[in-house]
């Protein structure tokens, strides 16, 4: 029997697969396909301080291997989500991580002190990266002081491990994960999507209304397996990889990167069930690559010193 | 209830410029689907899935059609399928026409382009209830024109040129008042279609199906989202539409 237990700061959980922040919602749409307890743990939308209305349309665009989106974080503001989202979701037998995005850092703090008020909640994703509001997000997570800065403010605010949702977006990725550590970070989850644009020929104007979105799916696998391999080898904080994962070789390959658990995002999409047929296929990966656990593939894709 | 189902292509046929109709096979999808639900259709090699309305049904057969339009690169593999293939889909997606015992005796139906699918199963479905209807049918020009006979079979069916190669030249609004009376319209097309209709026919009741680039078509990504006021209140289009009552949405 395959040991696909993961465990990681405030999440103890019995398989390393939850799908990805913004890509399944609350789990109520996704609840009607399948049993959710059958994940490790689910990532939920992001929550900010107020309701937010998010972007104008076309928010989605397909791009080769990939798409573009620029939603703006609709959400229907951290209180609605600690009331309605929240009590449904604790329903299953799973590690809820809540996101938390804010423009303010009194935002940040305000949305991170909220989820003090459930126990349902295990940790909190700490969103500094969405490429896809005017204000906040991803200035503080280009600039690793402003980064540091967001990230002591929610530990201190926060009863919660907190994961540090880090962009890609930046032309030193190790210094922005070492900057959080530092912080106080109990882990890292990376990583959030690409700017991209693409132009739509007919109108010769770019097709998401918001002009840039943020690039995911398989596209940008390589650039988040380079990024974990990367960070893996400068902090000592678990990571949470994500970034195009569509196969149970894909989360293999984030193991063996460093990711201690993985995220699936983009892949929900095509495929609803795509987080418990990877769940599935895991073992049978596994073992194919001689690995007894889930725990033993973290890391080894790196040399031993 | 949504399901991912495998269908399997009974038929393709190139039926007006760069608009193919297929017909699958899917017991589940034939016996559960109503007029403005559609498919969420994968295409193989594409990250995003095609949402697709469902254009017939014959539940005796258990056969669908959809119509689409070979625009870009996934609908144009979607259709070099040849019969015998699979096509996996999710469906039947979103909330239909409403085609309860308060569907008045005389209604309009006016399609824009790839927007007259959903109409001719409403319209099918709708005659065996001995509706009366008019149907508007609009298309950029006469090698768009599809679906004409199909429409007479159960109504007085106008055709409408941008051009005016084939039938009124100009749009759909320019025949609404040379038609007879209804009092009830179902609308699907493009969005400038669905503005100019909803505004010369504010007076009447009326539904219209929306189309918008979808994500995950089952509600929780939030791409496809439709503002229903100027406080902050929304829809989504591939859950809580694609029909929507005339006035229950900003457009």
């Amino acid at each position: 029997m395959m040991d696909l237990t993961a465990q990681l700061p405030g999440l103890n959980l019995k398989n390393p697969i939850m799908p990805a922040s913004g890509c399944f919602g609350f789990g109520r749409e996704y609840s009607e396909f399948y049993d959710l307890s059958k994940l490790g743990a689910i990532m939920m939308k992001a929550a900010t301080g107020e309701e937010r209305l998010g972007n104008k349309t076309p928010r989605v665009a397909e791009t080769p291997s990939g798409m573009l989106n620029a939603i703006g974080l609709q959400n229907p503001g951290v209180d609605k989500i600690i009331e309605t989202e929240v009590p449904f979701l604790a329903n299953y037998d799973i590690s809820l991580i809540a996101n938390i995005a804010g423009s303010t850092i009194k935002e940040y703090e305000k949305v991170a002190s909220a989820f003090n008020e459930t126990d349902k909640v295990h940790a909190l994703e700490l969103n500094i990266s969405c490429p896809n509001v005017k204000k906040g997000g991803i200035q503080f997570g280009t600039d690793p002081s402003m980064a540091a800065e967001v990230t002591k403010v929610v530990k201190k605010a926060s009863n919660l491990p907190v994961y540090v949702k880090l962009s890609p977006n930046v032309s030193d990725i190790i210094a922005m994960a070492k900057a959080v550590e530092e912080a106080g970070a109990d882990g890292l989850s990376m990583i959030n999507t690409l700017t991209g644009m693409q132009i739509h020929l007919p109108s010769k104007k770019p097709i998401i209304a918001n002009k840039t979105g943020g690039l995911s799916g398989a596209a940008i696998k390589p650039v988040a397996i380079r990024m974990i391999y990367e960070v893996k080898q400068h902090v000592n904080i678990p990571i949470i990889g994500m970034g195009g994962i569509n196969t149970a070789d894909d989360v293999l390959e984030f193991l063996l990167a460093g990711a201690s658990a993985v995220a699936i995002g983009t892949a929900n999409f095509r495929n609803p069930f795509i987080c418990t047929e990877i769940i599935e296929a895991l073992p049978e990966v596994l073992s194919k690559y001689g690995f007894q656990s889930v725990q033993d593939a973290v890391g080894k894709g790196h040399d031993i010193e | 209830m949504l399901k991912k189902v495998d269908m399997q292509i009974r038929k393709t046929n190139v039926i007006a410029l760069d608009t193919v109709e297929m017909v699958l096979k899917s017991t589940y999808i034939s016996q559960t689907a109503v007029p403005g639900q559609f498919l969420h259709v994968n295409v193989p090699g594409h990250t995003l899935r095609r949402p697709i309305s469902i254009a017939d049904v014959n539940r005796e057969t258990e056969t669908i059609t959809i119509l689409f339009k070979t625009i870009g690169s996934g609908t144009k593999k979607l259709a070099s399928y040849l019969p015998g293939m699979k096509v996996n889909a999710l469906g039947p997606c979103g909330k239909g026409f409403p085609i309860d015992n308060e569907v008045p005796s005389n209604v309009l139906l006016i399609g824009g382009g790839i927007g007259v699918p959903p109409l001719y199963y409403l319209g099918k479905t709708l005659a065996k209830k001995n509706i009366n209807m008019i149907s508007v049918l609009g298309f950029q020009t006469a090698i768009n024109v599809f679906y004409e006979n199909a429409f007479s079979q159960f109504s007085d069916t106008h055709i409408v040129t941008n051009d005016g190669t084939y039938g009124e030249a100009g749009f759909v609004t320019a025949v609404l008042d040379k038609i007879g009376d209804y009092d009830r319209y179902y609308a699907c097309g493009p969005l400038p279609m669905l503005q100019a209709i909803t505004k010369e026919l504010d007076h009447k009741s009326g539904y219209i199906s929306l189309e918008e680039r979808m994500g995950c078509g089952v509600g929780a990504c939030f791409a496809c989202v439709i503002p229903t006021d100027d406080h902050g209140g929304y829809k989504k289009i591939c859950r809580d539409g694609p029909v929507f009552k005339a006035q229950e949405v900003c457009l």
